[in-house]
């Protein structure tokens, strides 16, 4: 699977995608989904906390590893998805429809800032080594 | 993300940098299987061949198979080596009356620390088999060997690398084996479970890791591969060390270098059943064992909040700390489950809390296995 041209993306494999209010929404990247495996807990942020760019703010854990996922950007935490809570797996089936979390930020600039699709897909290869 | 990695000991996500590990008969048959291989201890490994519950299931509910090839057969042969192991090993040898009867054991240290858990196979009064742990097997086999140099000279200690192993576990599992090797099916349909028949070149064990009925089998390792192909050939799947862990654990099975080591005895790692203290049988460890009574012992939890249970979680009782050995999300009953080492006084049922990053969360103390032959065990 490709990754969606339309989203931006960070070094650390999550996904932002940018909504018409100038909102986002947050998930973990497909590449990232297939590193750890089948998912089995996930614990967004609570609504109205205020995140500094990469500070850790949700958990992912699958059957073998448990994640950090960090802020993309700086900002306010707007809404969390708790479907999750229920049906982790969705993020396995669904990596870029299953968000975990949204934010106002602080900064659009911020946003625009971060990896384009093409430049995300480096660094997964550089990984990939 | 930022990835913290739980489960068998030494699972890494990176993917295996096939320069440097070691590899087994079956590593082409992994690859053209689609398995997602991981350095395990050194060897490289299937962690899964896409979904690890899926593998989970399959082997709880039908059949599935285990590259165990990087496990170890050792066989002690000559004259006087039921003597030999009856003061090796922490279990007795003398339990063992009928051919191809299997007993699980633990090995230990003189201090009473656990050197490696296996399990021995008596053949005749001039041959035993036992299989060790791949971690451990060079250092099991010095051991045996330093301790048969003094106590049973005449013995020889062999490690059999010419042999591979796979294991084919689950309610069908024996079923599927006699497909594809019906030449075995008369010495092997009558086999109880821990028990062995040697049908020439092949070794089958009724034996497992799971917690399901199923047979090991031994075998030259340049017939492996054809072995594995024909078993996925009539349906058996090919299960990763992954799924490994969690039946393991859900059967409440120990694992070397997790649950017991060399700084931990066997009776604070819920491996008291297969000790005995009471004949006046001497093995080495015994008076170690003797003077020091254990303050902790190994108990099943079971997560009442929402999280996972996780090795080295510190867990805190009415009567002191614990600590976690393994822990994970049960694919049987849907909840996150752990062994734990916690002091003696805690009593099943009480309700305990773990230390999970600045949360501390419920969980219950139960009687283990958490789940076997199919079903879960915990209400």
């Amino acid at each position: 699977m490709s990754n969606p041209s339309n989203l931006k993306y960070t070094a650390s494999h999550e996904w932002v995608k940018t909504e018409a209010d100038g909102s986002i929404t947050i998930g973990i990247t497909q590449h990232a989904q297939e590193l750890l495996g089948d998912m089995v807990f996930v614990e967004a942020p609570a609504v109205g906390r205020k995140l500094k760019a990469k500070e850790e703010c949700a958990v992912v854990e699958s059957v073998k590893a448990a994640a950090d996922v960090y802020a993309p950007v700086s900002g306010e935490v707007i809404a969390a998805n708790g479907d999750l809570d229920s049906a982790p797996e969705a993020i396995n089936s669904d990596p870029y429809g299953a968000w975990i979390f949204k934010m106002k930020p602080d900064s659009a600039a911020d946003v625009a800032a971060l990896l384009d699709a093409a430049a995300y897909q480096a660094v997964v290869d550089s990984e990939a080594h | 993300m930022g990835a913290r990695l739980y489960g068998l000991a030494l699972f890494y996500l990176q993917k295996a940098a096939m320069t440097t590990l070691k590899t087994t008969p079956l590593n082409a048959a992994h690859r053209a299987m689609g398995a997602k291989m991981v350095d395990f201890g050194g060897w490289d490994m299937p962690v899964n061949y896409g979904s690890q519950i899926d593998e989970h299931h399959q082997v709880r509910n039908d059949v599935g198979m285990f590259d165990v090839c990087h496990m170890r057969v050792v066989d002690a042969k000559g004259d006087g080596v039921r003597a030999f192991l009856r003061y090796l090993l922490a279990n007795n040898a003398d339990k063992l009356a009928a051919s191809g009867r299997a007993l699980y054991s633990a090995m230990l240290r003189p201090d009473g620390g656990v050197i490696d858990d296996l399990i021995i196979y008596f053949m005749t009064e001039q041959w035993f088999r036992i299989v060790v742990n791949a971690g451990t097997a060079d250092k099991d086999i010095a051991w045996m060997k330093q301790q048969a140099a003094v106590h049973a000279p005449k013995l020889t200690i062999t490690s059999r690398d010419d042999l591979a192993m796979v294991a084919v576990q689950g309610p069908h599992a024996r079923t599927k084996v006699w497909e594809v090797l019906p030449q075995t099916k008369a010495a092997t349909e009558h086999l109880i479970n821990f028990q062995a028949a040697d049908c020439g070149e092949y070794f089958v064990a009724r034996t497992g890791y799971t917690g399901e009925d199923g047979f090991e089998v031994m075998l030259p390792k340049e017939k492996v591969e054809a072995f594995w192909y024909a078993l996925s050939k009539v349906g058996v799947k090919p299960i990763g060390l992954g799924a490994r862990d969690t039946l393991r654990l859900e059967a409440g099975m120990n694992l070397y270098g997790q649950d017991m080591d060399e700084t931990v005895g066997p009776l604070e790692s819920g491996l008291g059943w297969t000790v005995d203290l009471k004949s006046d049988r001497d093995f080495i460890g015994k008076a170690a064992l003797l003077a020091n009574p254990p303050t902790k012992k190994l108990a099943g939890l079971v997560l009442l909040d929402r999280g996972v249970l996780r090795g080295h979680q510190k867990v805190k009782t009415a009567h002191g700390d614990g600590e976690i050995t393994s822990g994970s999300f049960s694919p049987t009953l849907e909840k996150s489950i752990a062994l734990a080492r916690i002091p003696n006084e805690v009593q099943l049922g009480d309700t305990v809390q773990v230390e999970i990053r600045d949360k501390l969360l419920n969980a219950k103390v139960v009687k283990y296995p958490f789940a076997r032959n199919g079903k879960g065990l915990i209400n």
